[in-house]
Formats: C-alpha cells, structure tokens, sequence
C-alpha cells in the first residue's frame, strides 16, 4: 500500500514537471511576442501603416526624409523565398522518393544521414559557398556584372532547406504502409505508377509539412541572402536584381540604428511582419494537414 | 465442389525459393487447374504464403531473395526475361490477408487497376466498377456512397472491396493469402461464397489456415510443411484418405 502511494506521488511530481516545462515553453513564446508587439507599435506613432508598406523606398537615415517603406523588401523576401522553393521542392522530393523507393539499401543507409548532416552546415559558410562559388559562376552564365542576385540567394537557401525536405518528405513516404504498395503493384502497377499514384498522395500530409518547415526556414533565414544577395535596397526587377530581404535589412541595420528611435522600432516592426508570415506560412500548413487527415480518416 | 477434370492453368517445377541463405521453399511441384480451387494449407512458417507469392512474383520486390526452378502460367515461364511482371501481374491477381485498400474513395479503389492502364472514360470506368462489385457481392452496400472513403467501410467489407479492385482488371487467375485471418466469421462465409462463385470463371489459389475453410471451399489441396509440398490431391480425398501420415496427423489436429 505504501508503495502504492509513493508511486501516486511520484507519478505527481512527473505530470507536474512536464506541465511545467509546456507551460513554460509557450510563456517564454508568448513573452517574445508580446515585446515584439511592444517594440514594434511605437513606429507607426510617426510612420503611417500605409506608407509602411505601401511604399517602396526605405531609407531611414536620409538626412533630408527619412523614408520607411517596407515594400521592396517584402518583395525581395518573397521573391528568393519563391525561388528556393521552386528549386528545392522538386528536386527535394525527387531525393526523397529515389531514397525510399529506387536506392539500395546500403546506399540510403549512407545517404540519408549525409543529407540530413547538410542541414548542420552553418548559414555563414553556405553564404560563403554563395560569394565565392555561385557568385561568379552565376555572372558569367547570366553576363552580369556579379553574381550577387535574388537567383543566388533563392538558390542557396534551396540548398539550406533541402535537407529538411528531403529528410521529411523521406520520413514520410517511407511510413506508408507497405500494404499500399503491394497492393498496387499486385494490380499490375508498376513501381512509378505506385509512387506517384499510392505513394506520394498517401504521404502528402508529410511532404507538405516538409516544404512548409523548408519554406519557413527559407523565409527567416539571414546571413546566407545578406551574404549573397548584393543588398540592393531597390524594388527588385526579376531573379537577376540585386535584392535586400528583410532579414537581411535588420542584421544590418540594428547595430546600427540608435535605441528608440523610430528607425529602432521600425526594425522591429519589419521584425513583427516577418513574424505574421511565418506564422501565417505554418498556419496555412496546419489547415492543409488537418483537411487531409480528415479526408483520410 | 467440382468433379470435371480441367487442364492446369499454373504449374511449378521444382521450385526453390530463398531468403538469403534460408530456403524456405525446396523442391515444390504443383499443377492449380483452371477454373478450379487449389487450398495450400499446412503449419505456420511452412513456406505457403511464400509459395503464393511466388506466383504472381510479388517476392521480386523483397531484397536478398531468390527463386530456382520453373513456374508456369499456361505453360510458359514466367520468369522467363521477356515477360513483363507488370502484365503478369495484371492476369495474376492478389487478394492479401489483411484488407488494403487505399487511402481514396470506393469508387477510385475499383478503378485503380483502370486507370494505371490509361482509362478516362467516366460511363466505361463506372460499368467496370459496377460490375466488379457486383462480382465481390458488395454493390448493394456500397452503391449508394461510392464516393465514400474505403475506410469507412468494415473488415469484411473493405475485404471484399479488395476483391473487386482485383476483378477490375480481369485478371485469369486470382491468389488469397489467407483472405479472412482478420475478418470475423460472418464476413468470412461471405468470402468464402464468393471464392465458390468466382471459380466459374477464375482460377483460384487460396492459402489459409482454416482447414474447414480449405474443405469447405476448394476442389484441390496441397498440404505444405517445413518449405516442402507433402501431400497434393484432390481435396476429398486428403481430407478423407491423406496418404500421408503427416498429412493425417495435421488436419486431425494432431500439430499445427
């Protein structure tokens, strides 16, 4: 009996640390929110929300006018974003599939853990990669002056959300069930008709969260576009512009910029918009997902 | 039970099978006649899933494994390497022993062997559908929500969904790896009804745990053990008079 108790009370204590810890997880989440709100709202006491992001011209330490709008940047940011995904989401999935379908066993079992070690590549030696290797060659191909584009950019962070993609995507195809593909090919499909017919729409719901974690990635990550992008704070004109994303604007500018002013809080206000849209990107991915399941069930 | 002798629609000479170094089938020769039953029973881990298996070559897709000997569909080989596995498959039908069907609708399970071959036309796809049901005993049920997700429907019912996904593509010979292990009883006499109709016109090979399933629904029995064929027969007559002392020993109950 006294046992009994002891493990009540212990079983206690372990419901009471793991609510704890969520708790906290989500406090911490809503905590850094809250000062982002904070920080953010005071810029449009002299910015007008309109011109915030209606405008195209951001130049906030013009010594006539300073000018905060957001929207060549919110193009840039979309634009690479656009980019990388329309590289990496067929080839990610290509991967993926020859990984759990085509490749032998001893070479997935090499494979995957290489891609998957990819993903730990810092964003600063993939910016590197970008200045130093895309650069230059993306100039010659294209005959422009430097390589340093939204191309280059979209095409390295391609390669930084490729790992989770295929990983995922990987993950996913691989936990369908077998019955499905024997079924399919004991009814005289063959082994393409069986992926992209049984296999790949059975593992959607897990490619999707895939492209979406690649995709907010994509959208948040800094120092590779800053890297390689050439910081062009103009409206981009296509993939071969030089571009300035978002993320790259307040890497750069923050150091930069006085404690509140409004430049100070207008970064933050980039900062918030940034955050709208990953959080946007994974509530899209949630409803995809929860449609799905539910047809499926 | 049929009495008329038919000619053999699938024959195996001496057929070897292993997993790696394990050879799980040795030496298997067997005639299944046309348009008749063949039981393949015999104790857990005797190889006749893996016989089964064979004869559609739905092993081929498992790494490591290897087949000797000859296996004959209208007495031609069908390891032979101009035979396509893909045609093959299509004339040699699959029914598995648990129900899988696929995550899309009744409707889009049906079609499914269909529309791999290139078919859009609605009004044909919907005939085939129709009568494929028809011929799983399951339109009735279903023909009043074949837009809904298989899933839904139960055990017994996505079984014999199963079974019209393979009448779809009209195949001539259709295998059940023991097709009603995880079906309750009622469902699996529905099954077994079918299996009685569809030799009409199939050939059928059913491997099944169920000895009373194996008498009760096929013309011919081969009983299997440790990878070996023991004893093959009509299925009167080794459940009547086995030859063999092992054969007796298994269906009395003895092991198994």
């Amino acid at each position: 009996m006294r046992k009994k108790k002891r493990n009540d009370l212990k079983e206690a204590a372990i419901g009471a640390f793991f609510f704890t810890s969520g708790i906290l997880a989500v406090l911490v989440l809503i905590g850094i929110f809250l000062t982002l709100l904070a920080t953010a709202v005071p810029a449009f006491r002299e910015i007008p929300v309109g011109k915030f992001f209606g405008h195209s011209r951001w130049d906030p330490t013009s010594p006539e006018k300073a000018e905060y709008g957001l929207l060549s940047m919110i193009a840039s940011t979309l634009l690479v974003t656009a980019g990388a995904l329309l590289l990496a989401v067929p080839i990610g999935i290509a991967v993926a599939a020859y990984l759990s379908d085509v490749a032998p066993w001893r070479v997935r079992e090499v494979l995957k853990p290489v891609v998957e070690i990819l993903a730990g590549i810092p964003s600063v030696v993939v910016g590197f990669l970008g200045l130093v290797l895309f650069g230059p060659a993306l100039a010659r191909l294209f005959h422009t002056a430097n390589g340093l584009n939204a191309l280059n950019g979209s095409i390295l962070l391609a390669v930084m959300s490729l790992p989770t993609i295929i990983s995922i995507s990987e993950d996913s195809l691989n936990a369908v069930p077998k019955a499905y593909s024997e079924a399919s090919l004991a009814l005289g499909a063959s082994r393409w008709q069986t992926l992209v017919r049984v296999k790949l729409p059975a593992a959607l719901s897990g490619i999707v969260a895939a492209v979406m974690l690649g995709l907010g990635r994509a959208i948040g990550e800094t120092m590779t576009v800053l890297m390689a992008t050439g910081n062009a704070r103009s409206f981009p004109r296509g993939l071969l512009s030089s571009v300035r994303t978002m993320t790259a604007d307040i890497a750069i500018e923050l150091g930069e910029a006085p404690y509140f002013t409004t430049h100070y809080y207008a970064l933050f206000a980039i900062g918030l918009v940034l955050f709208v849209m990953t959080f946007a990107v994974n509530l899209a991915a949630d409803v995809v997902l929860r449609r799905y399941q539910e047809r499926e069930r | 039970m049929t009495s008329a002798e038919t000619g053999p629609k699938i024959q195996t000479r001496n057929l070897d099978f292993y997993y790696g170094p394990t050879r799980a089938l040795k030496n298997v020769t067997l005639d299944c006649h046309d348009r008749r039953v063949t039981a393949i029973i015999g104790p857990s881990g005797c190889g006749k899933s893996t016989f089964i298996r064979t004869l559609n070559r739905m092993n081929d897709v498992i790494p490591g494994t290897r087949v000797e000997g000859r296996i004959l569909l209208d007495g031609e080989d069908i390891r032979a390497p101009e035979v396509d596995v893909v045609e093959l498959r299509r004339r040699v039908g699959m029914v598995f022993q648990k129900p899988n069907p696929f995550p899309k609708s009744i409707f889009d399970n049906v079609a499914y062997g269909l529309r791999i071959n290139g078919w859009r036309d609605r009004r044909r796809l919907d005939e085939v559908v129709e009568r494929s049901l028809r011929g799983a005993a399951l339109w009735d049920e279903v023909k009043d929500r074949l837009g809904e997700n298989a899933f839904a429907l139960s055990g017994g019912q996505q079984q014999r969904l199963c079974i019209a996904r393979s009448l779809a593509v009209e195949p001539e010979v259709i295998l059940f790896d023991e097709p009603c292990s995880a079906i309750d009883p009622i469902a699996t006499a529905k099954v077994e009804d079918l299996i009685e109709k569809l030799k009409t016109r199939y050939t059928v090979v059913i491997v099944t745990h169920n000895m009373q399933q194996a008498a009760r629904v096929s013309d011919y029995t081969a009983f299997m053990m440790l990878g070996e064929l023991v004893e093959f027969g009509r299925t009167e007559k080794i459940f009547t008079a086995p030859a063999s002392r092992l054969t007796e020993d298994y269906i009395t109950g003895r092991f198994g």
